[in-house]
């Protein structure tokens, strides 16, 4: 397109945004209900200053064009993704506005048919590109969101409880892969370090499942712990789990491992030289209260 | 003239602290000394304590390892004390587990453990087995 034909194209848009609006409004009703939810005046605001910044893309010089109008799509595509739009929808924010503007380019153009040809595959190309921009933003947005969340999950769910003196505990929950193994065993190592703990359970009751490689992984984690001169005891191995650790043939080594938290617990207080001990008969404490 | 580690002797038993980034040639040395020491004075226990090593790399892993193997064929129980996290981390991902080598916390703890040599972990296993938490308070 010649910038004879944009300048024309810009001020057909100048005159006749009214129309435009109005029109592109109605196609996107007609579109139907959408899962995100937005309000009608943000959504005329929206399409007003899409229709402003297309325009000035239309008419600006191919160095800059469109910077403004695509930062534009990119926070409408973003904050869409959080409020729950999907992709489509976003897209079709952005495709919905071809109808309207062809009505209006093939009035304009008419006569010329040739022009109107040219005219329309311009614009046609760069609306979808457009269109495409806001489905790439959104997926970039939620891949940001997984990675976030990810990196929380590292954090939050490797937390290392001190139980009693020198007895440490390491619940762990969710499927341990090499990652979560890093950040678990540096954590306890440095805990042990910290607490001066020589005796430390790992807690998989939220483990899954355990296949060789959630084995070798715990295996190293304990081994490290002994190398360090703390003691590691492998505790809430469901029946399933014993099951397949056997049939897989991993090997344990000399790990104590105890099917419970409490079992485990018991054998890390004798290591301790400690004991629970009842004070009161069954049920004294609590019928007292 | 080449740095040497000393080794101290603490009645029965040698006291090794390595306080300098561990090269080759030292950690070889270390070996030559303490295994002469040890045959010289008799000592029952060794104890190293690496509180201060930062960096290590798959060599002065076996040799840690060999020097514990011989101190064992010499009859001296030998403790390695006060690993770093970083360091056991490394030693294990080079598949460095020192089995037989025992280990303790600090140069305390590995000193009573060379005092009164600890009950098998295995047997505290087997022993939690036959009691549960009732069983114990009966007996108070």
């Amino acid at each position: 397109m010649n910038n004879d034909l944009k300048a024309r194209i810009a001020s057909l848009l100048e005159e006749q945004q009214e129309m435009l609006l109005s029109e592109w409004a109605q196609e996107l009703q007609a579109q139907g209900r959408q899962q995100g939810a937005i309000s009608d005046k943000d959504l005329k605001q929206q399409c007003k200053e899409f229709l402003t910044l297309f325009r000035d893309a239309v008419q600006g010089e191919e160095g800059g064009k469109g910077e403004n109008l695509r930062n534009m799509l990119g926070n409408l595509a973003r904050s869409r993704a959080e409020n729950g739009f999907t992709p489509t929808e976003t897209a079709t924010f952005v495709f919905s506005f071809k109808k309207p503007l062809y009505t209006v380019l093939h009035k304009e153009f008419s006569k010329d048919s040739n022009t109107l040809i040219e005219v329309i595959w311009g614009v046609n190309q760069s609306l979808d590109r457009l269109g495409l921009y806001t489905t790439e933003v959104t997926q970039s947005a939620r891949e940001e969101v997984i990675r976030r969340q990810q990196q929380d999950m590292l954090e939050l769910s490797t937390p290392v409880v001190s139980l009693a003196e020198g007895i440490l505990a390491l619940p762990l929950i969710g499927t341990l892969d090499s990652a979560r193994t890093q950040v678990v065993m540096e954590s306890l190592l440095q805990t042990i370090v910290t607490t001066g703990s020589t005796v430390a359970i790992i807690d998989i009751t939220g483990v899954p499942t355990v296949d060789t490689l959630v084995a070798q992984h715990l295996l190293k984690t304990v081994t490290a712990a002994r190398l360090m001169g703390a003691d590691c005891i492998i505790s809430g191995i469901r029946p399933q789990i014993a099951q397949t650790i056997v049939h897989l043939g991993v090997e344990l080594g000399n790990v104590i491992t105890k099917a419970t938290l409490a079992s485990a617990f018991k054998i890390a207080l004798d290591m301790q030289g400690m004991k629970i001990s009842r004070v009161a008969p069954v049920g004294a404490m609590t019928s007292k209260a | 003239m080449m740095d040497r580690i000393p080794i101290l002797r603490m009645g029965q038993f040698l006291l090794v602290t390595i306080q300098v980034d561990m090269h080759d040639r030292l950690a070889l040395a270390l070996q030559d000394d303490l295994t002469t020491k040890i045959s010289e004075t008799g000592a029952t226990g060794v104890l190293i304590d690496i509180s201060s090593l930062e960096i290590v790399d798959s060599f002065i892993g076996r040799m840690v390892a060999n020097i514990s193997a011989m101190s064992k064929i010499l009859d001296a129980q030998t403790v390695i004390v006060g690993m770093q996290p970083a360091v056991a981390i490394t030693l294990v991902e080079l598949g460095l587990s020192l089995p037989g080598v025992r280990t303790a916390l600090d140069v305390e703890r590995g000193m009573a453990l060379l005092q009164n040599p600890r009950v098998n972990m295995t047997s505290y296993a087997q022993a939690g087995d036959e009691e549960n938490f009732d069983d114990s308070d009966n007996q108070n």
